[in-house]
């Protein structure tokens, strides 16, 4: 990551004009190293799309710059910026064989016949999908048409290789497959690769960094550990994550030595001041207001915790997801074991202050993770 | 398979065979009065069975129009020929502009560009006669009036406006992300607008084409305002029949199975064209 491979810098995009128009992207800074692979991940209408096609040059970029490889392109057609994209609704050639789509790729960097066959062979290997490199586009299924359009963009050799929803049509174990694949032969040749998801999953498996953005913003670009350790704010929070975070508002009050979470329906998390680092524990005492956050999986059934009730139970083959009533709103827990409990049985759970995240009420910004300060 | 029963066949088949009767009776009946003279079209009750004779196209093909009252030279192969040069020019202006500006309409919103084409299109609201005086006025003083070249201007009102519309919804129901993809790889955007949406739109294209030189070839008005003899198609040349001595029906039905024949057989070679290129990318069900 020596060199940079595409540096966004204050880019805003406005359909219509500008200041008055529909503010899609805003003030979107990053930078990306070359031979990373960064996920925009968000949903839709979040401005990851529209970011993507400014890069193309697809979309104009209203305010701002975009550089490739230290060369400034957002005013260049997309033909001079030297990228290369799969596109989200595949836009193959309806005239040409899935062979002629990918080799026409190629057309312009004019290589020899031979040369054309060995990549189109080996990409088509790839993504398994030599036995229709005759056929039409019409006749070939989504999922099929998806490969060929991104085995259109792999083949080529360009500064930046620009992936929209790559896998959104493909059965799940081909998708497994493919990810492994495709990280590799990405990684192998040194190649920068952008993707467009809205599949975490998917973000997670490929990425290098992952760009959550929301609302046309950019929340946090980390590294998926980090992301999910330390999420930047309560958005980046509850969106990544599977099942989400599980969110609570809570007043902070402070009884005999114990620092007391005081949540809805008189429920209250009671620790003792030492479970908390002493910047933890500042940071905490000098708010009045938090809100609070706990991944499903650090939520632990215990005979002392504070009551729930059981409102749903599902096993799903290699975990259980239990979702319980809880302090006027809904808790999810995650156990690996099969757990019987019948709806409306009452539970305990209790929380360990190390897996606890704290949020700013007012902004949504993340305050502590555990033990350490945001 | 669809299942229909005894009866509801017989009634599609009543029915579809009283469409076709009423449509091609008209010009079942004028294909037979083209080989009929004018006593036997005449006669009362009219016959089916009659004599045919050659009379009326010999009549059109040499020049000479035989009546009661004498020979009268008549100009209808060269009426069919300025049809023909009129209407393949006009169309092929109209396609060289229009095709063009179909794509930056479709492709390319920029401010007015749904005002400048809603008023291409509302040159064709405008009845023509309302048009033609004033238009009449200033081909007079430009040295238009009887020229060819003024002439296919006018037309340019029938067919542009037409294969721009047409053609515009082509270029529209295309993936932008289709161009997208090859401007991407590497290409211009003018290779992009030629290799890609040119072939794609291309049955949107002979469809649009094919309806603007109908529409002009049918026209009748401009020509006979704006017009004289030597320059009229055969629309305005049919006039001539109406002699002294009496309608010409013989005659004109001939005409008129000469003059409906290159549209007919346009329209039948580019039906088949249409269907397939209409039909490409329809295999997946």
């Amino acid at each position: 990551m020596s060199q940079s491979a595409l540096t966004i810098s204050g880019v805003d995009k406005f359909y219509g004009p500008i200041d008055r128009g529909v503010h899609a992207v805003k003030n979107l800074t990053m930078e990306i190293g070359k031979g990373e692979i960064v996920a925009l991940l968000g949903s839709s209408g979040c401005g990851k799309t529209s970011t993507l096609r400014m890069i193309a040059g697809f979309e104009e970029v209203s305010r701002g710059a975009i550089s490739v490889g230290g060369r400034q392109v957002h005013t260049l057609p997309p033909v001079k910026r030297n990228v290369a994209m799969a596109f989200e609704g595949y836009s193959l050639y309806p005239p040409l064989t899935v062979r002629e789509n990918m080799a026409f790729a190629l057309k312009a960097a004019r290589l020899p016949k031979s040369e054309v066959d060995a990549k189109v062979a080996s990409i088509a290997k790839l993504l398994e999908i030599e036995d229709i490199l005759e056929r039409y586009p019409s006749s070939i299924s989504g999922g099929q048409q998806q490969r060929a359009s991104l085995g259109r963009a792999l083949i080529r050799e360009a500064d930046l290789h620009l992936l929209d929803e790559p896998m959104g049509q493909l059965e799940p174990q081909l998708r497994a497959v493919l990810r492994g694949r495709i990280k590799h032969f990405i990684k192998e040749r040194g190649l920068t690769a952008i993707l467009v998801t809205h599949d975490q999953t998917e973000a997670n498996a490929l990425a290098d960094r992952i760009a959550v953005m929301e609302g046309g913003v950019l929340q946090q670009f980390d590294t998926p550990d980090r992301i999910k350790e330390r999420p930047a704010n309560l958005f980046t929070g509850t969106f990544v994550g599977e099942p989400p975070m599980n969110v609570f508002e809570a007043y902070v009050a402070t009884a005999a030595g114990r620092i007391n979470l005081k949540l809805p329906d008189g429920l209250s998390l009671d620790y003792d001041k030492d479970a908390f680092s002493a910047p933890v524990r500042d940071q905490l005492l000098s708010r009045e207001r938090v809100v609070i956050g706990i991944r499903p999986y650090a939520v632990r059934r215990s005979k002392e915790g504070v009551p729930a009730r059981v409102s749903a139970n599902q096993w799903l083959g290699d975990q259980t997801h239990i979702a319980a009533d809880f302090a006027g709103g809904s808790l999810v827990l995650v156990e690996h074991d099969r757990t019987r409990l019948d709806l409306g049985a009452p539970i305990n759970v209790s929380i360990d202050p190390k897996n606890l995240h704290v949020f700013d009420q007012a902004s949504g910004k993340a305050i502590s993770h555990g033990m350490e300060l945001a | 398979m669809e299942h229909t029963s005894l009866l509801e066949r017989i009634l599609r088949g009543i029915a579809l065979t009283l469409v076709v009767i009423f449509f091609m009776f008209p010009i079942v009946w004028i294909f037979m009065m083209s080989f009929q003279t004018n006593e036997t079209i005449l006669r009362i009750p009219p016959q089916l069975i009659f004599e045919p004779t050659l009379a009326n196209y010999t009549a059109l093909i040499t020049g000479k129009l035989m009546t009661a009252a004498g020979t009268l030279d008549i100009a209808f192969m060269r009426n069919l020929g300025n049809s023909v040069f009129l209407s393949v020019t006009s169309v092929a202006v109209s396609l060289l502009l229009g095709v063009p500006a179909a794509y930056a309409f479709a492709r390319h919103k920029f401010r007015g560009s749904e005002d400048i084409a809603f008023t291409l299109l509302s040159f064709k609201f405008a009845p023509a006669l309302l048009v033609l005086l004033p238009l009449t006025l200033y081909f007079q003083k430009l040295g238009l009036a009887n020229t060819y070249i003024g002439l296919i201007w006018v037309y340019q009102l029938i067919c542009l406006p037409l294969i721009l519309w047409i053609v515009r919804g082509y270029f529209e129901d295309i993936p932008a992300d289709i161009e997208y993809a090859y401007r991407i790889g590497g290409h211009s955007w003018f290779a992009t607008f030629r290799k890609i949406a040119l072939p794609l739109a291309g049955p949107g294209i002979a469809a649009a084409g094919l309806l603007a030189f109908i529409f002009a070839w049918n026209n009748f008005v401009f020509a006979l305002v704006l017009a004289s003899a030597d320059k009229q198609p055969v629309t305005v040349g049919a006039l001539a029949f109406i002699t002294s001595s009496g309608i010409q029906y013989g005659q004109i039905s001939a005409a008129i199975v000469l003059s409906i024949t290159p549209t007919l057989a346009l329209a039948l070679y580019a039906q088949r064209y249409l269907v397939e290129g209409l039909s490409l990318g329809a295999v997946k069900g």
